[in-house]
């Protein structure tokens, strides 16, 4: 049986010629990504911003009555809402604010949610309501603060460990690139007014997991070519290194990438919105592990002269075996 | 290489299948095979967002309990220099602005107070400092401030009566399997799973339930109480329900001279004379006494119930009930009566609690998820099964081997350590299926490397598994790292998740890399082959 072979043999593309180009558009588009989060926004879910979400399904239509709810709801005197569907096109949000005062008395909360969910099941029989989730101001802060603490935590303490394990090069290298998925990642959610709370969050951690194994594995042949090919120039060992790896994270994402679009088509669509958090990042996070995370080695001046060369056991037996000193 | 001693494989064997049988009860709960009752059955919990339910998110107000702490303090004072041998007046008292300020009226016996008060106060915490700090500021005024050490540990009691409250209630209710759990300084989690309605369930844990007793002043001029004037010794209080004081909103009762309804043996729901729902409660020893002891002493006069300081009724005292048992009207339904029986059972709540986070999920979305993500794993898969073979061939049907026992392992860890499985947590499933075949990948490409160099069969693979070896273990070491600020940081479905991938790493690596080296070695050693197609 012929087996399919993805990268053909031998492969040796030049990445490193293009560095400058790859470099500019690198920038520009988290640039892009700042500027988007900053002028329309993330659509932040009751997570990060308190407030009343309701979660509907109407099972015999084919298409929420988005425009009609919103007139109905709003009409009840609590303030606009914001309607969303979300995975498929009969299943919608409703976020309202809480009422004013709610924060002392919470039954005024209670009593909104009874009757945005009684005007939908009046006008609606197939109406099924799926949730109904209420987050105070207080609660919201916090959830935002710690959510992002954690990020911050991850890139962080992940950085640290590959300068431990590697040099500070790589550590700075790995962050950059991380900063740069997440960073693209968050722009696309501003672009795509996809509603952001805390499970995309974790969706972000995720990736930067994932990400970051391709990085490593890239990092891993660099320092293991770096140790044996002494005298090559660096640019040259980082595009070697690259193109030899390149079968592993090309076959690795497509695995990811197979499971994950079945999750996003098949799947339950409340974690919609996570599921394409981390299928968008597995395609920003490979780009960057060929990209990104060797050029930056460049700059930073990696070397081969802080790693010592070793000789593998095999290797010495082979050199011996051939007869030579 | 291709030394595997037989002890090595059993033992492999066996801590796979260990983790596979572990798996199985989870696996038959969705079909009706029996298992036998003899056996230990572990199984995997499905999160709230997965079974549907209720998560409700309580809050205490700190304040209050310092508050509290202050006006407790000021009766122990009152009472205890009453009693002192001389007597010791005070006068001044004042118990706003955090702390208690009285003056004692004969400057010679502020030593003799100081006697008195110091052992209301007591150790608080580890540092040795007390719960109340005492100065004496123009010879003899008496400043008390509670210390915050103090005040921690009146939270925590607080906190630790008010948890338990909770739980009675709760259980009062008979809801199945709760969880209810402290958290932080001041927070309660409540966790109900397939509640579909919460709330009757929040109005009853919301409700502090304390119970009074006290006198009507009814020297008050409905005038002055529309104002909200109340005579001196004495406050206005509201109605709960206007109707039951003939449309009077509100009436003036004596300050001092009632009794707490906290001494209670058992209180029920009943019905009156009439035929109205009532709340008949009994009082235990010494709370029937001072019942007793208030109706015999104001027989014609009426007294107010007052519920969380509203008004429940006012009936006036015909005789006095000295059997320790009565009968609390005020507009109920069998239903709200029910309800204030169960909370006056399980005690008052020592501090108000208040819901700051609520996520109910219906029943149906839940079992909709599961069969969806069952689905979505089914055909991601098999879709990658398929592209794993067509890559690897002979190398590619081990890693997918690998792949299942991998599954069956996550879910026998999560089912033995009793952890809960939930909607992110499948996705975590899915994921963790793409990602546990990069360490297969890393090993396969390394082989195929090794091989174009022109190494040999045996040394090819020795060097595959031993160079890809190092990247896997960085690799993995890097998404633990991720998954426990996850842990630590997210709140309970993305928890789950974090579960689901910790594991999900650790019984990968086991699978991908020791399981398939073994398969591969025994191939190796049986067929010798001179090449292989990779």
């Amino acid at each position: 049986m012929k087996l399919l072979k993805l990268v053909p043999d031998n492969t040796n593309i030049h990445f490193l010629r293009w560095q400058w180009p790859f470099f500019i558009v690198n920038i520009l588009a988290m640039a892009a990504s700042l500027v988007l989060v900053f002028t329309s926004g993330l659509n932040l879910g009751v997570d990060f911003v308190g407030g009343q979400m309701i979660r509907v399904t109407f099972e015999r239509s084919a298409e929420a009555p988005v425009g009609e709810l919103r007139e109905s709801v709003g009409a009840l005197g609590y303030g606009e809402p914001i309607i969303q569907t979300f995975g498929k096109p009969n299943e919608v949000s409703i976020r309202m604010k809480l009422p004013e005062g709610s924060e002392s008395k919470p039954e005024l909360s209670d009593a909104m949610a009874k009757k945005i969910t009684a005007t939908i099941r009046e006008k609606h029989a197939d109406a099924r309501i799926d949730g109904v989730d209420s987050v105070s101001g207080k609660v919201s802060g916090e959830l935002f603060t710690t959510g992002m603490l954690a990020l911050g935590l991850a890139m962080i303490g992940i950085s640290i460990y590959i300068w431990v394990r590697f040099e500070w090069q790589f550590g700075v290298g790995a962050l950059f690139a991380l900063v740069q998925d997440v960073l693209l990642t968050i722009g696309m959610f501003a672009l795509t007014q996809m509603e952001f709370d805390l499970n995309i969050v974790a969706a972000l951690l995720t990736l930067i997991g994932y990400s970051l194994n391709d990085k490593i594995v890239v990092y891993d042949r660099i320092r293991e070519n770096l140790k044996k090919y002494r005298r090559m120039p660096i640019p040259e060992l980082l595009d070697l290194s690259v193109n030899e790896t390149l079968s592993r994270t090309i076959v690795t994402s497509l695995s990811m990438l197979i499971t994950l679009v079945a999750l996003l088509l098949l799947g339950p669509d409340v974690i919609f919105g996570f599921t394409a958090a981390i299928t968008l990042g597995i395609f920003i996070g490979t780009y960057s592990s060929i990209f990104m995370s060797a050029p930056i080695l460049i700059w930073l001046k990696v070397s081969s002269s802080s790693f010592v060369p070793q000789e593998s056991d095999i290797d010495r037996q082979e050199r011996l075996a051939r007869g030579q000193s | 290489m291709l030394d595997f001693p037989r002890w090595k494989q059993a033992w492999y064997w066996f801590i796979t299948l260990a983790c596979v049988v572990a798996a199985v009860p989870s696996l038959m709960s969705t079909g009706n095979l029996s298992w036998p009752s003899f056996l230990p059955r572990p199984m995997v919990n499905l999160g709230l967002d997965l079974a549907g339910g209720s998560h409700i998110l309580l809050e205490a107000d700190a304040t209050q309990v310092a508050r509290q702490r202050i006006e407790n303090m000021e009766e122990s004072v009152r009472a205890r220099l009453r009693l002192a041998e001389p007597r010791i007046r005070i006068g001044d008292i004042s118990s706003s602005g955090g702390r208690l300020t009285f003056m004692v009226e004969d400057p010679a016996q502020v030593d003799a107070a100081r006697e008195q008060i110091l052992p209301l106060t007591s150790g608080a915490g580890l540092t040795g400092q007390r719960d109340w700090d005492i100065r004496v500021v123009d010879g003899n005024r008496f400043i008390l401030t509670p210390t915050s050490a103090g005040i921690n540990q009146a939270i925590d009691a607080a906190m630790e009566t008010a948890t338990e409250v909770v739980r009675k209630r709760i259980d009062a209710v008979g809801t199945r399997e709760p969880t209810i759990i402290r958290q932080g300084s001041a927070r309660i989690v409540v966790q109900v799973p397939g509640l579909d309605d919460p709330q009757a369930l929040k109005e009853l844990i919301g409700k502090t339930a304390k119970l009074e007793f006290k006198l009507v002043d009814t020297t008050a001029s409905a005038n002055d109480i529309a104002q909200g004037i109340a005579p001196p010794g004495s406050e206005i209080v509201p109605y709960a329900d206007p109707q039951e004081g003939g449309g009077v909103q509100a009436i003036a009762v004596k300050r001092l001279g009632g009794i707490k309804g906290d001494q209670l043996t058992n209180a029920q729901q009943a019905f009156d004379q009439n035929n109205t729902p009532v709340v008949s409660i009994t009082f235990d020893q010494q709370g029937g006494a001072k019942f007793a002891k208030l109706t015999s002493e104001n027989v014609n006069r009426p007294f107010a119930i007052i519920l969380d300081g509203k008004v429940l009724s006012a009936p006036n005292i015909n005789e006095p009930i000295l059997g320790g048992s009565a009968q609390i009207s005020g507009s109920f339904t069998v239903e709200t009566a029910n309800q204030l029986a169960i909370a006056l059972r399980s005690g008052a709540l020592p501090v108000d609690l208040k819901v700051v986070e609520e996520r109910t999920v219906g029943p149906d979305l839940g079992a909709d998820s599961i069969e969806k993500g069952l689905i979505a794993m089914l055909v991601g898969t098999v879709a990658l099964m398929t592209f794993i073979i067509v890559t690897y061939g002979r190398f590619g049907i081990y890693a997918c081997i690998a792949l299942i026992l991998n599954v069956l392992m996550i879910l026998g860890v999560m089912a033995v350590a009793n952890t809960t499985l939930t909607l992110p947590g499948i996705a975590g499933f899915v994921l963790t299926i793409g990602a546990a075949v990069d360490a297969n990948v890393l090993i396969n490409e390394r082989i195929r490397e090794e091989r174009a160099k022109g190494r040999r069969v045996v040394q090819a693979v020795e060097m595959g598994y031993k160079e890809a070896s190092r990247a896997i273990f960085d690799a993995n070491i890097t998404n633990v790292i991720a998954a426990v600020l996850m842990f630590l940081f997210g709140s309970g479905p993305v928890r789950g998740f974090a579960v689901v991938l910790m594991i999900g790493i650790i019984t990968s690596v086991f699978a991908a890399v020791t399981m398939t080296r073994m398969w591969v070695a025994n191939w190796l050693r049986r067929t010798r082959p001179a090449d292989i197609n990779l």
